[in-house]
This record gives structure tokens, C-alpha cells and sequence, in this order.
């Protein structure tokens, strides 16, 4: 398994076979503090891949720094052949690499079609001067809809499309920025712990829906905390700790490092710190 | 009594009345569906009310007049937005409530006498609007809407400008890119990571409603004088009260809150100068209406927001959601 997708051992910031995002030096510190201090990574095209590690590892910064949300100190990391390092989050949105959000970013007082149709791309009736023209924009404001008409059933939330998204729970809201996102014909989705704070049932199809995407060509980028749910959807797992990235592999090997069980349960998990107070460390 | 009820009633049509509907559109524009926190609309109706006065004066005529100002209020709303907008939105507030009095200071200022006025300000500038008045000299309305036909004539102009703005703004919000500027307001990076430039969306929501406040002063100084007491941060404050009285996120809220507040206003300085008059009301003097009636308006505000937030045609349901 681990063949298919890099090209040799399976090593922090090993080469991919077909990656479709590659990131170099990325370097990003608050005061003193080293957020993110990523070497190389690349991410497979077409494949899903968890980045995970443990609270405070860098993962959402790392996250926000790739999608032009936050600033690197340093660093560069090319897309689908686009070099995007200083390029604003708006336009790495419109080269295809699409985010959601760890808090959802559900606009409330819109609709939840409105705030399907606002994922829409290239929208004529979007410019000022053209707003103000109905017959400019019409017909593809009912493309937009239909499109947006047929995610929503694909996502159950077809009946709420005329409800305010501020009335959704909070695993539709999680599954409403998902199909937002889809919305702008990503080609590459980057969904931040898209099971956070879901209740159990809706797990499952939101598993689901992530394995949908990844059926559809679309390149999966998700950060997780549960081990669990990573182990059944994931092709390929980065590990993150301390802003570095310490494992990389398929998600059964993975979960067997020493590396990544140090991240987790920390490096002395399973010595008696009291009895080595004297050496001390 | 009637008299008082006539005066107030005659408040439902004048220009002011309308000059502050339209200036509340226009923050409507801002605060309402953009969420822009614009404290400085009294920035935008000044720069309309001078522009327009200074050109007129200087010998240009009324069209052109009307061009240098909105293209004053767009380099306005470039000056207050470039630095600001990226911001988060109390940055915008601080810089534009600032900028209103920075303006006013500098019209009023007697070293510029020669261009603004100074502190007195400018007049005689409207010779030309009301040289074209269709209407033939005389006595029109009736009852508490009675005036003269350059009363009619401003009343007209004045009136048709409220509903092309009402209509130009209930058009655009309904459009796709009203439909980007409430998801600004709603949150602005999950509008960001849709692929759209709020910092653009913003900037043109913000020289929109300027360019309403702009027409808004020009509205305002048309039946009397450019003075530079009328722009203080006291009109601004009006101008929210009003956009929250009718309801923030509506389009006839504010013009709806602008009758009312006139009204209200002019009532409650009837009634109490009459009280103290026939001496029903002795503990305060003639003089001191002015002050307490705005004192019951600001109760009266205080009131309304908290008992109705959004606003009298505020959507009810908008309100649930809150927090």
C-alpha cells in the first residue's frame, strides 16, 4: 500500500508518486513561539490523507498557512504546479484548493441555499454594475441553484434549503460547509476536524461523504484528532507534533510508531518519571 | 393641540426628514448588510453638502456639481476603507468617527474662509436648483403639508431620490452580490475561502452607501445654508438611531425610522413646550425642552433596543439567532 503512494520508504517528508501539493520550509512563529516548522511534505493527488497529532501540534496553523489564511515567516509550497506562497486565501479558493473551517462558518442568516449558492464561482450577477440586472445573471443563478438543488439532496438538506443556516444542528452545519465547499468545484478539499462536535449518527455519512469525494478525483486534505476514524477513511497519515511532521505512512503503520505514540502519550509514557527525577532529562 | 399635531405631521415630508432617510439607507448599506461599523456618515453628508455647494458657487452647474461630489465621496470612501478595511470592523469605526470631525474642523476653520466659509459655512448655492423648478409660483398641500412651490419643488426631488435609493438598494441586495455582502457580514473568512475578495466587497459596499450619505447632504443643505455645526458626530448618531429604529437589515426601515424620529421629535417638543406654557409642566423651563426631549428619545431608543432589537420591519426571526 505504502508503495502506491510514495515513492519510497514511508518517512517523514518522503516523495509521492503523484503529489499534488508540495510544501517546502514552511516556517511560521508567534513571538518565541514555533508554531509550524514543516521541512517538506508532499500530499498525494486523488488520495485521502489525515493530518494528525496531538492539541497544539500545528495542524490548523499549518492549515490556515497553506490556504493563505495566516502568513509564513517563511517557506514556499507549490499547488497543482502554482507556486502560492503570499497568495490571498480568496485566490488559492479559485485555483481549487478549498477550506472548511474548525469552528463551522455557517452563515447564519442566510438561507442554506443562499448560502449554497454564494460557493458558485464566476458569478456574473457578483459585480456591482451587473448586479443591479436581473436578466444578466438569471439564467445562471438557476444553474447555480440546480447545482446547489442537487448537493443538498446528495447532503440531506434539501428539505432545510429555505430555512436560515443559523437553525441547522451543528453536524448539518458541518455537512452544509461541506457541500458550500463543493460548491466551487474544488479540486482539492481541505476539511478542519469535519467530525468535531458531529453526534455519532451523523459520523457515518459524513464518513461517507468524505469517501465520496475522494470517488469524484477530488484530493482529501483532513485534520482529526480521533485515531479511530482515521484508521477507516485515511490512504495516508501525516503525523504533526510540536509544528514538525514526525511520521508519515498508511494509517496502519502509522499508528505503530514509536514516533507517533511519543507525540500522543509523550516520550515517557512508560518509564516512572519519579524514580528518574535524579538524572533528570 | 392641533397646531402641535400639525407641526409634527408636517415633519413626515420635509427635506430633512428625507436627508436623513437617505443618509440611514446608505448606512443601511453599511452597517445593516455589510456589517461595516461607519460612525463617520456625517463625513459623507458634509463632503456632498460642500462639494456641491462649493461648485454650484464657483459657476459650475447642477450636474457636474453632483459629479464632483460623489467623486469626492469615493476618494473619501478610498481614504477611510484602504487602511481600515482589512481590519478587523472597530478599526473602521474609530477611523471614520475621527475623519467626520477632522472635516468639520477643517471647513470651519476661519484660515479657509474664502473657500468653505468658514464658520459660517455657505449658502446662495442653490439658486440654480430652484431656477429650474417646474412648479408656478404659489401655495400648495394642505392642512400640515402646506409650502410654497420651492417647498414643493425640494419636497419632489427630494422624496423621488429616497425611492430610487430604496429600490436601488432592495435591487442589489437581492442580486448575488447583495447575496456576497450579507455573508460578509455573517463572517468574512468563510466568504474568503469561497474564492470572494471581501476587501473589494467591502470597499464597494462602503462607496455605495457613502455615495447615499453624499446625496444625503446634498438633499440637506438644498432649503437652507452649508454650516459646519450641522455635521457634527450628533448627526451621525441621529442617523443610527433612526437606522435602528426602522430596523438595520431593511430597506424601508430607515426611511419609515426617519419619519417617525422627526415626528416623535417634533411632538415631544410641542407637548412639552406647550405643558410648560399653561403651566401644567414646572420643573423645567422653556429653554430646557431642547435638551429633555432628546433625553426621552434617547430613553425612548433604549427602550427599542431592548425590546426590539431588529428594528420595526426587522425580521423577527433574524432575532432568534443572536448569540
Amino acid at each position: 500500500m505504502a508503495n502506491e503512494i510514495a515513492k519510497g520508504k514511508a518517512e517523514p517528508g518522503c516523495a509521492k508518486v503523484d503529489p499534488i501539493l508540495v510544501a517546502d520550509n514552511v516556517l511560521r512563529q508567534f513571538g518565541g513561539l514555533t508554531a509550524v516548522d514543516v521541512k517538506h511534505v508532499e500530499i498525494p493527488r486523488g488520495q485521502i490523507t489525515a493530518l494528525i497529532g496531538p492539541n497544539g501540534a500545528g495542524k490548523t496553523t499549518f492549515f490556515n498557512l497553506l490556504t493563505g489564511f495566516d502568513k509564513p515567516n517563511s517557506g514556499t509550497w507549490v499547488f497543482n504546479g502554482k507556486q502560492l506562497a503570499g497568495v490571498p486565501s480568496y485566490k488559492v479558493a479559485r485555483l481549487g484548493m478549498v477550506r472548511t473551517f474548525q469552528l463551522t462558518k455557517a452563515l447564519s442568516l442566510l438561507t442554506v441555499m443562499e448560502n449554497m449558492r454564494l460557493g458558485s464561482q464566476n458569478q456574473k450577477g457578483e459585480n456591482p454594475l451587473a448586479a443591479m440586472f436581473r436578466s444578466v445573471w438569471r439564467k445562471q443563478e438557476q444553474l447555480v441553484t440546480e447545482t446547489a438543488n442537487e448537493l443538498l439532496t446528495r447532503f440531506k438538506l434539501d428539505a432545510k434549503k429555505d430555512d436560515f443556516a443559523a437553525s441547522l444542528s451543528g453536524g448539518q452545519r458541518k455537512l452544509l460547509e461541506m457541500a458550500r465547499a463543493l460548491m466551487t468545484k474544488p479540486t482539492m478539499i481541505m476539511l478542519d476536524e469535519p467530525m468535531a462536535g458531529v453526534n455519532p449518527a451523523l459520523t457515518q455519512s459524513l464518513l461517507d461523504h468524505i469517501k465520496d469525494l475522494k470517488k469524484e478525483g477530488m484530493t482529501v486534505l483532513f485534520v482529526e484528532h480521533d485515531m479511530h476514524m482515521v484508521r477507516h477513511i485515511s490512504d495516508w497519515v501525516i503525523v504533526m507534533a510540536e509544528g514538525k511532521i514526525v511520521a508519515e505512512g498508511p494509517p496502519k503503520e502509522v499508528m505503530k510508531n514509536p514516533a507517533v505514540i511519543d507525540a500522543y502519550l509523550g516520550a515517557h509514557h512508560d518509564s516512572d518519571l519519579g524514580a528518574k527525577k535524579k538524572a533528570g532529562k | 393641540m392641533e397646531q402641535i399635531l400639525a407641526n409634527a405631521l408636517g415633519e413626515l415630508l420635509t427635506p430633512m426628514t428625507a436627508a436623513y432617510a437617505l443618509a440611514a439607507i446608505g448606512l443601511a448599506m453599511h452597517f445593516g448588510f455589510t456589517g461595516l461599523l461607519n460612525f463617520g456618515q456625517a463625513a459623507y453628508m458634509l463632503v456632498g453638502a460642500y462639494a456641491f455647494a462649493m461648485s454650484t458657487l464657483a459657476g459650475l452647474g447642477l450636474v457636474p456639481a453632483i459629479l464632483i461630489s460623489f467623486a469626492a465621496s469615493i476618494v473619501l470612501s478610498f481614504v477611510l476603507g484602504i487602511p481600515t478595511l482589512r481590519l478587523r470592523s472597530d478599526y473602521l469605526a474609530i477611523v471614520t468617527i475621527a475623519a467626520a470631525e477632522i472635516l468639520r474642523f477643517i471647513v470651519s476653520t476661519t484660515g479657509l474662509n474664502d473657500v468653505t466659509g468658514g464658520p459660517q459655512g455657505l449658502s446662495g448655492f442653490a439658486r440654480d436648483f430652484y431656477s429650474i423648478n417646474p412648479f408656478p409660483a404659489g401655495e400648495y398641500g394642505f392642512w400640515a403639508w402646506t409650502m410654497d412651490e420651492k417647498g414643493l419643488w425640494v419636497r419632489v426631488v427630494a422624496w423621488s431620490l429616497v425611492i430610487i435609493a430604496a429600490l436601488f438598494v432592495s435591487k442589489m441586495i437581492r442580486s448575488p452580490w447583495g447575496r456576497v455582502i450579507k455573508g460578509i457580514r455573517e463572517d468574512e473568512d468563510a466568504v474568503r475561502s469561497l474564492g470572494k475578495n471581501v476587501y473589494s466587497y467591502k470597499m464597494q459596499s462602503l462607496i455605495i452607501g457613502g455615495m447615499l450619505g453624499t446625496l444625503a447632504g446634498i438633499v440637506f443643505v438644498l432649503p437652507r445654508a452649508v454650516q459646519p455645526g450641522n455635521f457634527g458626530t450628533g448627526l451621525t448618531f441621529f442617523i443610527w438611531t433612526i437606522l435602528l429604529l426602522g430596523g438595520a437589515a431593511t430597506v424601508l426601515g430607515p426611511i419609515i425610522g426617519s419619519m417617525i424620529f422627526w415626528v416623535l421629535l417634533s411632538l415631544t417638543d410641542g407637548l412639552l413646550s406647550a405643558g410648560v406654557d399653561s403651566g401644567v409642566i414646572t420643573f423645567i423651563t422653556q429653554n430646557q425642552i431642547g435638551g429633555i426631549r432628546f433625553m426621552l428619545v434617547g430613553i425612548g431608543l433604549m427602550l427599542l433596543v431592548i425590546f426590539r432589537p431588529q428594528g420595526i420591519f426587522g425580521n423577527k426571526k433574524e432575532l432568534y439567532f443572536n448569540g
